[in-house]
Formats: structure tokens, sequence, C-alpha cells
């Protein structure tokens, strides 16, 4: 063993600064490609999925339709065509594609700022606190903002449960699995809360309750996908701006304290964001479970620990894995369109387990 | 660059872990800091660069007190290598020296960073390494990579807790002698927390003697590695002698053990060596 070790490095000390320059650049290079590649995957995606539907369309009139709707006077689209593409199809799978990119980068900074390989919107609680605030708005009607009651509610919750999180977080010796027991107590909380409140509700708006907390993505039309649009440009831009304090503050808090890293404000200020953009998602679609969880991991396993690559990584594997989930759940079983939560969490457990077991030493 | 730290005081709930503490650092000098464990070693270091808040006293760098100062401030100023330091996500060698040049730089790494590691990755013999992931080496190479890091910072001051403890002894050597260089080149100081009084001996210039969170004794090597001292501090028989102009110290053994513990028996001791349990 020793001797073995000794040779290796005897080999590799004639390997120059310049050699080690260039595999570091053709290490960079390859993450580079590695996300256009799952940008390209997202694209082609979308553009296959745009083409499917219970109503028969040839792909040359999906693309007229989409095509006529920039450019009116080259392209003719037929008013039933434009309806099904245009005001569904299109809005339902870039919709499902921003959800997933919103999950996914949310869950990947949870995980960093905290430390914790376990962390997700969904199991530090963050999804059913704002499902709580939702269930507030549809059965109570009351609310924090006028216009966008349930949305305005389900980013309030959202907000005060990664608060305590946050706060348990800071406290002098809480290690990951404090923080995750707390988490899932936050989600046992919550989860009554509401239960509670369906108890004593009439059952017509149970039922809604119940519809919306399942999650879905029927609901998608294009002024939700502006808003989305709106928060996540605003806010996975800071996010990835921050991805080099993120692996700094992976080596540690005083590591990070040394370098200069405020860790403090750091850890508050990306975990409001991206409860941010996990109730802007939550409020829309309902609960979302796993891709918060899954996708920052398979995205480590294709660039590596880097966040710079993990953050973008993650947004792109989230969305190919949730509106993949999706074109599933509307196909499997036509004209049957089984709900967008279950299908995620059908998808990613057994993922998921895989990851388990090949688990590589000392983190996922 | 002189550090000053006058009459440092932090305590943990109550129980105080420096009292009093003041040293001054010098231009182009290695202050070594002995002790027992838990006589505030790290403690010491970790209120310096501001990690840790004291609850009195003042820090200055160049007669400006630190509170001044924001993190990135000091972390140009104060490079540190911390004891021992895990990684809960992966990362390859190379990314985390890079770290290093964080208080530098902007959202990324320059090309010119890159190059700065790369010299510190020669300057250490890590060129093997630079690709392997963080977490898969031994203690001994995340310790040399750690001292990487906080060399590329090009920090004034490099404050060191125990950077050879994980070192074999020709490591050791290697690690203290490339300090030592660095100070003299770069006209930088560094501060070092050893358990090693032999490697303190040998490589620093002063030393400071904490007992239970108090300065014992401070000065030249020979003036402080005394058998005296040292059975005083840590309660151990030595033989010092001399080598090339250091102190060279020989341990004999624990002092007799009920000469010990009747030394223990005043109250003063006793409240000391209460701390070294809770610490321990």
């Amino acid at each position: 063993m020793r001797s073995k070790m000794q040779n290796m490095s005897h080999e590799t000390k004639a390997i120059g600064l310049e050699a080690i320059e260039a595999q570091y650049t053709q290490f960079v290079g390859r993450r580079y490609i590695f996300l256009l590649a799952l940008a390209f995957l997202t694209v082609a995606l979308a553009g296959t999925a745009v083409t499917l539907g219970v109503i028969k369309l040839s792909i040359g009139q999906v693309y007229e339709v989409i095509l006529h709707n920039f450019l009116p006077d080259q392209f003719q689209a037929t008013e039933e065509a434009q309806r099904v593409v245009w005001n569904i199809r299109l809005p339902r799978i870039l919709f499902g594609i921003l959800a997933g990119m919103g999950l996914g980068i949310a869950g990947a900074v949870m995980q960093v700022v905290l430390k914790n390989p376990l962390a997700s919107p969904y199991t530090l609680g963050i999804s059913s606190a704002a499902g709580f605030g939702a269930a507030v708005a549809i059965l109570l009607g009351q609310g924090f903002f006028g216009s966008y009651l349930i949305a305005g509610n389900a980013f309030v919750f959202a907000l005060i449960s990664s608060m305590v999180i946050v706060a348990i977080a800071r406290h002098k010796g809480a290690t990951p699995e404090i923080m995750v027991l707390s988490g899932i107590a936050i989600m046992y909380f919550f989860s009554a809360c509401t239960t509670l409140l369906e108890y004593f509700a009439d059952s017509d708006a149970v039922k809604g309750v119940v519809f919306w907390m399942v999650g879905s993505l029927s609901k998608a039309s294009w002024n939700e996908l502006y808003v989305l649009c709106f928060v996540l440009a605003v806010c996975i831009p800071i996010l990835v701006w921050k991805s080099w304090d993120f692996n700094v503050m992976s080596s540690g808090d005083e590591t990070a304290k040394s370098l200069g890293i405020d860790v403090g404000r750091t850890r508050n200020l990306s975990m409001i964001i991206s409860s941010l953009i996990v109730a802007s998602i939550v409020a829309f679609t309902g609960t979302i479970g796993f891709i918060g969880l899954v996708a920052p991991h398979i995205a480590r396993m294709i660039v590596g620990g880097d966040n710079k690559f993990v953050l973008p990584g993650s947004a792109l594997v989230g969305g190919l894995l949730l509106a993949g989930a999706d074109v599933v759940a509307q196909h499997i079983m036509p004209p049957v369109i089984l709900p967008i939560g279950v299908m995620t969490s059908f998808m990613g457990i057994p993922l998921f387990f895989c990851l388990i077991m090949r688990r590589r030493k000392g983190y996922w | 660059m002189v550090l000053k730290v006058k009459d440092l005081v932090f305590a943990y709930s109550g129980v105080k872990i420096l009292d009093r503490v003041s040293l001054e650092l010098e231009k182009s000098e290695v202050l070594g800091v002995i002790g027992p464990n838990g006589a505030g070693k790290s403690t010491l270091i970790r209120c310096m660069n501001r990690v840790l808040r004291p609850q009195s006293g003042k820090i200055t760098l160049d007669g400006i007190d630190i509170r001044d100062m924001d993190r990135m401030e000091i972390a140009r100023k104060l490079g540190y290598v911390p004891q021992a330091s895990k990684n809960s996500f992966p990362a390859t060698v190379f990314d985390t020296i890079l770290m290093g040049r964080r208080p530098h730089g902007g959202w990324r790494s320059s090309s010119s960073d890159v190059k700065k590691a790369l010299e510190v990755l020669k300057l250490l013999g890590l060129e093997d390494l630079a690709m392997r992931d963080f977490t898969e080496l031994s203690g001994g190479q995340q310790q040399k990579v750690v001292l990487a890091r906080a060399l590329v910072q090009e920090a004034d001051v490099l404050l060191l807790d125990e950077p050879t403890s994980n070192l074999d002894i020709r490591q050791q050597l290697e690690a203290m002698a490339i300090i030592r260089k660095m100070v003299e080149d770069r006209g930088i100081s560094a501060l070092m927390a050893v358990h090693d009084l032999n490697l303190a001996a040998r490589y620093a210039d002063r030393i400071l003697m904490l007992k239970g969170g108090c300065v014992f004794d401070a000065g030249e090597p020979f003036s402080v590695l005394t058998a005296e001292n040292i059975r005083e501090v840590y309660g151990v028989k030595a033989i010092v002698k001399e080598d090339g102009g250091r102190p060279y110290i020989l341990l004999k053994g624990p002092a007799k053990k009920n000469q010990y513990l009747l030394n223990a028996a005043s109250p003063f001791v006793n409240s000391i060596n209460h701390r070294w349990h809770r610490s321990i």
C-alpha cells in the first residue's frame, strides 16, 4: 500500500504546473459542457412535450401555432390549435420546467448552507408551512396580500418556518440530525394545523384544499408563469453570485469566517431567498416533493461539488425531472392526469433509494 | 504588520477560558503558543481573527482595532489554519486551496488566483493531489491543503492552530520550514499553537506559555522552556539541553503524582484543573 502510494507520487511529481492548470481548465470546461447538455435536454423535452396530448395535432401544426404568436403574419393557426397549444400545453410545460428549476436550486442552497444532505423544501417543512398558509387563505379567506391571497399566505408561512430552522441552525451545537428532526417537527406541526382547519371546514372547501395540496400544474397559465419567471430571474442570480461563499461555507463556519464570509448573514439571506422561491412555486402548484431533495444530489454526481456549477445544475436537473414527471403523469393513463406531486414522489423515491445505495463516502 | 493583544478575556457561559491575555507579534516573527490541553491556545487564536467574540480586551493590527474592520478586511490580513477541518460536500483539493483567494476576489476566482494557487500547490508538494477530492485525503494531506489555503490568502499574519498535529515527522519539519521561509521572505509573521515543545523551541522566535487561560511566561525559547516551567505547567519532568543555539527538551515522565496533587490542592490551581476537565 505504502510503496504503491510512493510510486504514485513519484510518477505524478513529474507533472508540471502547466499540466495541472490544463487539467483544471479541462475539468472546469467539462462542467460547462454538462450544463449545456442539460440545457439542451430541457429545450428538447419542452419541444417534444408540446406535441403530445389527447387532442391530436401534427408536429407541424403545433410549431405553426407557436411561431404564429411571434410572427402572426407569416404563420396561421386554427383557433382550436391556438387554444390547446398556446393556452394550455406551452404554459404548462414551461411552468413545470421553471417550478422544477426553482425547487432544485432552493434544495441545493438549503443543503449547502445547513450543511445537511437531507435538507430540502419538503423535509424541512417549508412546503407544508406554505401549504398551511394556503389552506388558511382558501378556508378562512384570511391572508396578508389582497389579490395574491394564497401566494402571499404561502410565502409568509414558508418564511416563518425557514426562520425557525435558521434559528436552530445558528444555535451552537445544532447538528444536522437535530436540524432535520426540527424540520420534520415543523412539517408535522403545520400538517396538524391544516388538518385541524379542514376538520372544522365544510366538505367542498376541504376538497378544494386537498386538490390544492396534492400538487398540480393544471393551474399554470401565462400570468402565473410571469410571476414565477420574475421571482426566479431575481433570486437565481443572487444565489449563483453567492456560490463561492457557499463553497467556503461547506468547509465549516469557522473557516468561512476566517476567509471573510459573514456566515450568519449569508445563511439567513439564502434561506429567505430560497423560501421565497419555494413559496412562490408551492403557492401555484401545491406540494411537490422530492425534486428539491433529489435534483441537487444528481447534479453533484454530474458536476462535482463546486456550487458555481451545482446550483445551475440542480436547477436544470430539477426542471427536467419535474417537467418529465408531468409528461408521464399526463400520458401514463389517458385521459386521467395524475397529480404531479404523486408522480414526483413515485419517480423520486426509487431514484432516492438508488442514490442511498450508491452513495460515496462522506456525502451523498 | 504589528499585532497587539491587550487584556483579552473570553468566557463560555461564565467560565473564563482566557483571562487578561496580552501579547505582541512583531513583523517577521514566529510566536509559538504552548500550554496543556484547555489552556486556551485555540480560543486565543479564534478570538484574534474574530471567529469568537471576546468579552473584553483589545486586538489591534498596526494600531487599528479589529472591531473597526469588516470580516473581509480581517481575512486579507489574518490567515487561519484550524486544528481540523471537514467538508460537508465534495470539493477538489485545487478548489479548496482557491478558497483562500475569496477575501481578495469578487464572486469567482480569476486567472491570477489560479496562478497563485498553483504556486502554493508546488511549494507544498501537493501537485499530485490537485484534482483529488479533499474528503478522500488522509489527515496529514488535509492539513497540508488547509495550510496551502492559508498561504494563498497572502495574509500579513498567519494564525496556525496545531498546523502539524497530523503530519509525520518529515512533513512536520517541512511544514515548519515552509512557514519559517514565508516569514523571512515575505516579512509576514506567524502565531502558532503547538503541542510539540521541541518544534516550538526550534522554529519560534519567542514563546508564549499559557496555563489555565493566563499567560504563565513569555519570551525567548531559553527563558520560557525551562525544566521548572514545564513541571509547573504540564506536570512533567523534563531535562532541557542545548542544540544549535536552541533549547532541546527531553521529557522524562509525569512529575510525581502526590506532588502534582499537592500542587492542585491550592484553591487557585483547583479552579484551573476544573477548567481543564471541562474542556477535555
